[in-house]
């Protein structure tokens, strides 16, 4: 489908697949499905689907938060998931992903890095978030962020004995504070609607991600592609990112 | 626990910890075409922060296949220097440079005249010799110089600045500790000094009320560099009385 098609649709207020523009698609969640993993979550937002899986390993503290835990997101997106992915390491577009879906946990603050730590200096505990891209058809970003807090919600801590970790052990659940949401934002003929599909991402301007907490606050932003934003429209971009976060929210139970 | 380091107020008396004012940039020094073998060059500084940017293009793209037949290619690669922190940064490309590189090629792809030169590439290099906080913003400034140095057309320049939140306090251009210890930051790009935010990536909690004063905090700010962008441009490019008569 042309993206002029897209573009002229949008112009008329209509979407290709009939939806609202501030309506998302149905939206799956499936938890705790990955037995390997300490967390796992699946997310399917219309046709795009995301797999998350969290590992707990004991590693060294950077030495500049000697009494931190490690959180890393990390994004795969596999050659299963669209013919325009490469296997080889992360490209840019990947790690845009991670660091997205990354700063918004962190800087929600929704895991707490200090009780992570095992010895001060010595010995903490690394999360890793991998987030697996399965079906591609738009707003990774979103599926992703969505499926790295739905997974965290269920990650365990297994049992530490004498420095060897008991997979499959739990010693208690992982205190998760927080359910940091990105919502992404396109800019397609002037016109701002949520949760863009694949033919919509690749008619929009730009798009903006802000991912909010529980309280209603913003707590990471990222505008990406090309073509500006506005102030207005930075401010409809946060109401509908705060809006839809609530509504996200309820799937995850909180 | 609080971090390591972090001084128990960052602003006292409604001064922050280097003496300036909340709304006040650091000083800040610009010098264009100061290298030889690039295209266009140019370097911008806020305070202690410096970027050096070089322009090369348009030139013929390689690899072949990526080559557009409708437009130029941007290829834009920052990086910060091994000696440019205080801890030695490893050279090579980190997941950080990436995405800022990523970013600043999307802003300028917004501003460049890309259809004038199809098959081509043109090629920004940020170089952050020294870093003390808004280094992508430095880097933006800079290499919007070294485009025009380049004699690259453009729509307009591209102005950049960060805010932040310090103390609870909402200040302008980031700098020193309060980029490790405040609690927001935000590095926004504007087209020259209009209402068009071409980059903007904020980390750390605001309401919508900061976050739409950071917002005009941020343009304010765009604005002043925009102007300072452009004194420096007329001052690099002035006629002077002895080309005139050359001619």
């Amino acid at each position: 489908m042309s993206e002029s098609y897209i573009t002229k649709l949008v112009g008329d207020e209509q979407r290709v697949d009939g939806r609202k523009f501030d309506q998302f698609r149905e939206i799956k969640i499936e938890t705790d499905f990955i037995k390997t993993a300490e967390g796992s979550a699946r997310i399917k937002i219309g046709k795009t689907d995301v797999v998350v899986g969290i590992k707990l390993s004991v590693g060294e503290p950077y030495p500049d938060s000697p009494d931190e835990g490690v959180l890393a997101v990390n994004t795969e997106l596999s050659p299963i998931a669209s013919p325009e992915f490469e296997p080889g390491p992360p490209g840019e577009e990947s790690i845009e992903i991670s660091r997205v879906i990354d700063r918004g946990i962190r800087e929600s603050k929704c895991v707490d890095l200090e009780k992570l730590c095992i010895e001060a200096g010595k010995k903490v505990w690394m999360i890793n978030v991998d987030v697996h891209v399965l079906d591609h058809d738009g707003n990774i970003i979103d599926a992703g962020g969505l499926a790295a807090i739905a997974a965290l919600l269920k990650t365990k801590i297994p049992i530490l004995e004498d420095d060897v970790i008991k997979y499959g052990e739990y010693e208690k659940k992982l205190e998760v504070k927080d359910t940091p949401i990105p919502i992404t934002t396109a800019k397609i003929a002037g016109k701002f609607l949520i949760d863009p599909n694949l033919e919509e991402e690749q008619a929009m301007d730009a798009r903006i991600t802000l991912t909010s907490t529980k309280d209603g606050n913003i707590c990471s932003i990222q505008k990406g592609g090309i073509g500006y934003l506005t102030k207005e429209e930075i401010e409809k971009a946060t109401d509908l990112s705060i809006a839809k976060g609530k509504e996200l929210r309820k799937l995850l139970g909180m | 626990m609080t971090k390591v380091g972090k001084p128990e107020r960052m602003i006292i008396g409604g001064k922050r910890l280097d003496g300036r004012e909340l709304e006040h940039f650091r000083a800040i020094s610009i010098e264009i075409g100061n290298l030889k073998k690039a295209a266009g060059s140019a370097v911008f500084k806020f305070g202690d922060t410096y970027a050096q940017t070089a322009v090369f293009g348009p030139q013929e793209m390689h690899p072949k296949h990526l080559q557009n037949p409708e437009k130029s290619f941007i290829k834009c690669r920052y990086a910060m220097a091994p000696f440019s922190s205080t801890e030695r940064i490893r050279p090579g490309r980190t997941r950080r440079a990436t995405e800022i590189s990523k970013v600043i090629k999307e802003a300028f792809s917004d501003v460049i005249f890309l259809e004038d030169y199809p098959k081509t590439s043109i090629d920004i290099y940020i170089e952050i010799l020294q870093a003390d906080a808004s280094t992508r913003c430095a880097g933006l400034n800079a290499a919007s110089l070294a485009l025009v140095d380049a004699g690259i057309p453009m729509k307009n320049l591209v102005s950049s600045c960060s805010v932040g939140k310090v103390d609870g306090k909402i200040v302008l251009d980031v700098g020193g500790l309060e980029d490790n210890y405040g609690e927001v930051d935000m590095a926004v790009a504007t087209v020259a000094d209009e209402d068009k935010f071409i980059l903007l990536q904020m980390d750390g909690i605001v309401t919508k009320q900061e976050l739409s004063k950071m917002l005009d905090l941020a343009r304010k700010g765009c604005s002043q560099i925009f102007e300072m962008q452009k004194n420096a441009l007329k001052e690099k490019y002035k006629i002077g009385e002895g080309d005139e008569q050359d001619e």
